[in-house]
C-alpha cells in the first residue's frame, strides 16, 4: 500500500461484476487437494481403477481383434474349401474325380488344390502299435496345393513334382510337434501305412486351414501306388478372385457334381476366423460391466469425500463468502475440485489401462491396439462423474449461510 | 464526514420456539475514517449486529447501509460484490488457510475481484509490509504466531482498501502484550491512512483505548457517547432515530 495513501479515498465500484479465472479457480483446487494429498489419492484411486479396468478390456479385445483382422489380411478371404456335403439318403459322398478341373475352368478361380483323405496313419516308428494315430490324418495331395493354401515352410524342402513320387512326407505344423518332430529333424524318417517316409519339411501354422496343419502330406503318386489312393478328393482348395467370391460360391456345388449339388458344401473359412473377432467384442460388455461399476463405486467415493469437505471446511467456505465469494464461487471451487479429483484418477487410470493393453498384447504376440476412443471417452466420463458428484455438496457447501459457516468454527 | 455505515430502525430475530431477539431497535452510523469499538458481554447481540454491518445476514427490520446501497435492495451476489469490493473482515479465529503463505492468504483478500494474480501479489506484499511482516511473506501459518497470524489476517483485510473493516474479537486469542501491539496497528491504520475500523469486543480496557465506544446490551444501544446524526436522512429516519434515543452514558475513558 503506497505510504500516505488513505485507506477508504479509492472508491471501486463496489457492484461492479469481475469473474473469477479459471486459472485461479485451478490453483485453490489444487491447493485444497494438496492439503490433503492422502486423501485426494485414494479418491482418485477409486476412480482409476474403474477406468484402468475400462480402458484395459478395450484395449485387449480391440488388440485381439486387430490381431485376429491383421491375420485375416494377410491369409485373404478368398479361400473356399469344397467338400463332401451330407447326401439325402444320408451316406457320406465323395467329390467326382474331376472336380478339380472343373472347378480350375471357372472364370474367376486363380488356384486350385485338392487332397485325398487316407485311411492310413502315420507314425514316429513301426514300434508304436497303430491306434496310437495321434489325430494326424494322411492326405495326399500334389504340389498345387501349397500355393492355394498360402503355406509356408517352417523347415525343409515343399512337395513339388519330382518328390510327390517318392515316398516322403511334409508335416503340418501341429502334425510335428505330435510326432516329436522339430525344424531340425527333418530328414528323418516315419512310419506311414508300414512304410518308412522320408521327412523332407515341416509346414507353418495355417489359421485358415487348421486341418492342414494337423495332417502329413505326401505325393499323390505314391499314395495310388502304395495306398491305392482313387483320385476322388475329399477336399478342394479354391482361391478365388475377391470381387467374385459370392458368384464363385454359388456356382462351385453345381459345377463340382451336376447331378447332385446339394452332396457338396462350400464354407469360407475366413468367416470363421472373421466370427471370432466379432465374439471377442460381444465377449468384453461384460467386463464393461464390471468396470463400470467400479466407476460408479469411485463416483460414490468422490461424492462422499466431498460432502465430508463441504461439512469440515464450513469455516474456509465462511471466511470466503465474508471475502466477497458468491455462492456460484463457493460451488465453481467445490465442483473444480470434484473434477480435478476425478480428472486425476481418469489420467492415471487410462494410462494404467494403457500399460496393461501393451503388456498384455505383447505377451500374446498380438498387435497393439491403444483404445483411444475408449481413453477419450474413459476421460470424459471420468470428469462428468466427477462433476455430478461434487455438485450436491457444492451446492449444500454454498447454500449454508455465511454466518453459519462462520459460527461453525 | 459521510457515513459508512448507517443501522436505521434494525432489528434481528432468529427464528425457533421461542424466537431469539438478538437486535432491537438499533440505530447507529458510523462515519467514514472512524475507528469504533461495539462493546457488550457475550449474548449482547455484538456479533449479530457486526454480521448485519458486514452484510453476512439481513436484518428482520429497519435499514442498513453499507459503503450507500441499502442492503435489503440488494440480491446474494451483489451482496458479494459489495463485500469483496467495501469491506474486510479480521475474525478472532484468524481463519488462515493452512496450505497457503501468508502472502497468499493475504492476496486471497483481493481474489474474488478479480484483480489479477500479479497485482494481488504486489498489493499483497505492501499490505504486510504495512503490519509490519514484510518479512515473513513466505511463511505458512502454522509458522507464524498468533499475534503475526492476526496482522496476517488484518493485511488481508485492508489490501482491497474497503470501506470499512470489521474486526470482531481481533485480540480474544492473543495474549495482552500482542493484543495491545495489535490495537497499536489498528489505531496506526486508522490515523495514518484513515481506514474506518469497527472492533467488536467485550473487553472494556481494550475499548476504552479507541477514539469512541458503542455499549450494546440485550441488543439495544445502551451508550454511545459520540452519536453521529444520519446524513441526508428523511424526516421519518430522523423520526425513527430519536424514538429509540436512549440517554447516552459515556463510559470508558479516551
Amino acid at each position: 500500500m503506497a505510504a500516505g495513501t488513505p485507506i477508504s479515498s479509492v472508491r471501486p465500484d463496489y457492484l461492479q461484476h469481475r469473474p473469477i479465472g479459471v486459472l485461479d479457480l485451478g490453483r485453490i483446487a489444487v491447493a485444497a487437494l494438496g492439503a490433503r494429498r492422502l486423501r485426494t489419492g485414494l479418491t482418485a484411486l477409486g476412480i482409476a481403477i474403474g477406468i484402468a479396468a475400462l480402458v484395459a478390456v478395450i484395449g485387449i479385445s480391440e488388440s485381439s481383434r486387430a490381431d485376429l483382422l491383421a491375420t485375416l489380411d494377410r491369409l485373404g478371404t478368398n479361400l473356399l474349401t469344397v467338400t463332401p456335403g451330407r447326401s439325402i439318403s444320408g451316406e457320406r459322398p465323395t467329390l467326382p474325380e474331376r472336380a478339380s478341373s472343373m472347378i480350375a475352368r471357372i472364370g474367376p478361380v486363380q488356384r486350385v488344390g485338392a487332397v485325398e483323405a487316407l485311411g492310413v496313419t502315420v507314425r514316429r516308428t513301426d514300434l508304436i502299435p497303430a491306434a496310437e494315430t495321434g489325430g494326424i490324418a494322411v492326405i495326399a495331395t500334389d504340389a498345387g496345393l501349397l500355393p492355394v493354401l498360402g503355406a509356408d515352410l517352417a523347415a525343409g524342402r515343399t512337395l513339388d513334382s519330382v518328390m510327390e513320387r517318392y515316398p516322403t512326407v511334409l508335416l503340418g505344423s501341429v502334425a510335428a510337434v505330435r510326432l516329436g518332430l522339430a525344424a531340425n529333424d527333418v530328414g528323418n524318417l516315419v512310419d506311414v501305412g508300414g512304410k518308412w517316409f522320408t521327412v523332407i519339411g515341416i509346414l507353418k501354422p495355417l489359421p485358415l486351414s487348421p486341418e492342414i496343419d494337423r495332417s502329413a502330406l505326401i505325393g499323390l503318386a505314391i499314395a495310388e501306388q502304395l495306398f491305392g489312393a482313387t483320385g476322388s478328393p475329399t477336399t478342394i482348395y479354391v482361391r478365388v478372385s475377391e470381387g467374385a467370391i459370392a458368384d464363385v460360391r454359388s456356382v462351385l456345388p453345381a459345377t463340382v457334381n451336376p447331378a447332385d449339388p446339394t452332396a457338396v458344401a462350400v464354407s469360407r473359412p475366413s468367416e470363421v476366423l472373421a466370427a471370432k473377432a466379432a465374439a471377442t467384442s460381444t465377449f468384453i460388455s461384460l467386463f464393461l460391466g464390471l468396470g463400470a461399476v467400479a466407476l460408479l463405486v469411485g463416483g460414490l467415493g468422490i461424492a462422499n469425500v466431498m460432502l465430508m469437505a463441504a461439512l469440515e471446511r464450513r469455516s474456509e467456505i465462511g471466511l470466503r463468502r465474508a471475502l466477497g465469494a458468491t455462492r456460484s464461487h463457493i460451488i465453481g471451487q467445490f465442483l473444480t475440485e470434484a473434477v480435478l479429483i476425478a480428472g486425476l484418477g481418469g489420467a492415471l487410470g487410462a494410462g494404467l489401462g494403457c500399460l496393461v493393453t501393451v503388456a498384455y498384447a505383447s505377451s500374446q504376440g498380438w498387435l497393439v491396439a491403444i483404445p483411444w476412443t475408449g481413453v477419450v471417452s474413459g476421460l470424459a466420463l471420468t470428469v462428468a462423474i466427477g462433476a455430478v458428484a461434487g455438485l450436491y455438496s457444492a451446492v449444500c457447501a454454498a447454500r449454508t449461510s455465511p454466518t453459519e459457516s462462520l459460527r461453525a468454527a | 464526514m459521510s457515513a459508512a455505515i448507517e443501522l436505521l430502525g434494525v432489528g434481528k430475530e432468529y427464528e425457533g420456539w421461542p424466537p431469539v431477539v438478538a437486535l432491537r431497535d438499533v440505530d447507529l452510523v458510523i462515519g467514514e475514517g472512524e475507528l469504533v469499538a461495539l462493546v457488550g458481554p457475550s449474548g449482547s447481540g455484538k456479533s449479530t449486529m457486526l454480521h448485519l454491518m458486514g452484510t453476512l445476514d439481513r436484518p428482520t427490520t429497519g435499514t442498513v447501509r453499507v459503503a450507500g446501497p441499502d442492503v435489503a435492495a440488494m440480491n446474494d451476489s451483489q451482496l458479494s460484490r459489495l463485500r469483496a469490493n467495501a469491506i474486510g473482515f479480521v475474525f478472532q479465529q484468524f481463519f488462515l488457510l493452512g496450505g497457503e503463505s501468508a502472502l497468499e492468504n493475504v492476496a486471497d483478500g483481493l481474489l474474488y475481484r478479480g484483480v489479477d494474480g500479479v497485482a494481488r501479489r504486489e498489493a499483497a506484499h505492501q499490505a504486510l509490509q504495512r503490519v509490519g511482516l514484510g518479512h515473513r511473506v513466505r511463511h505458512r501459518p502454522a509458522q507464524l504466531s498468533g499475534g503475526e497470524r492476526q496482522r496476517v489476517a488484518i493485511a488481508r483485510a485492508l489490501v482491497g482498501r474497503p470501506m470499512v473493516i470489521l474486526a470482531d474479537e481481533p485480540t480474544g486469542n492473543l495474549d495482552s502484550a500482542t493484543g495491545g501491539e495489535l490495537l497499536e496497528l489498528l489505531l496506526e491504520l486508522n490515523a495514518e491512512d484513515h481506514a474506518t475500523i469497527v472492533v467488536i469486543t467485550h473487553d472494556w480496557d481494550l475499548a476504552s483505548r479507541l477514539p469512541r465506544q458503542v455499549e450494546i446490551r440485550d441488543g439495544r444501544i445502551d451508550g454511545d457517547p459520540a452519536r453521529v446524526q444520519p446524513t441526508g436522512r428523511s424526516k421519518l429516519d430522523i423520526g425513527l432515530q430519536s424514538r429509540s434515543e436512549t440517554p447516552a452514558a459515556t463510559v470508558g475513558t479516551h
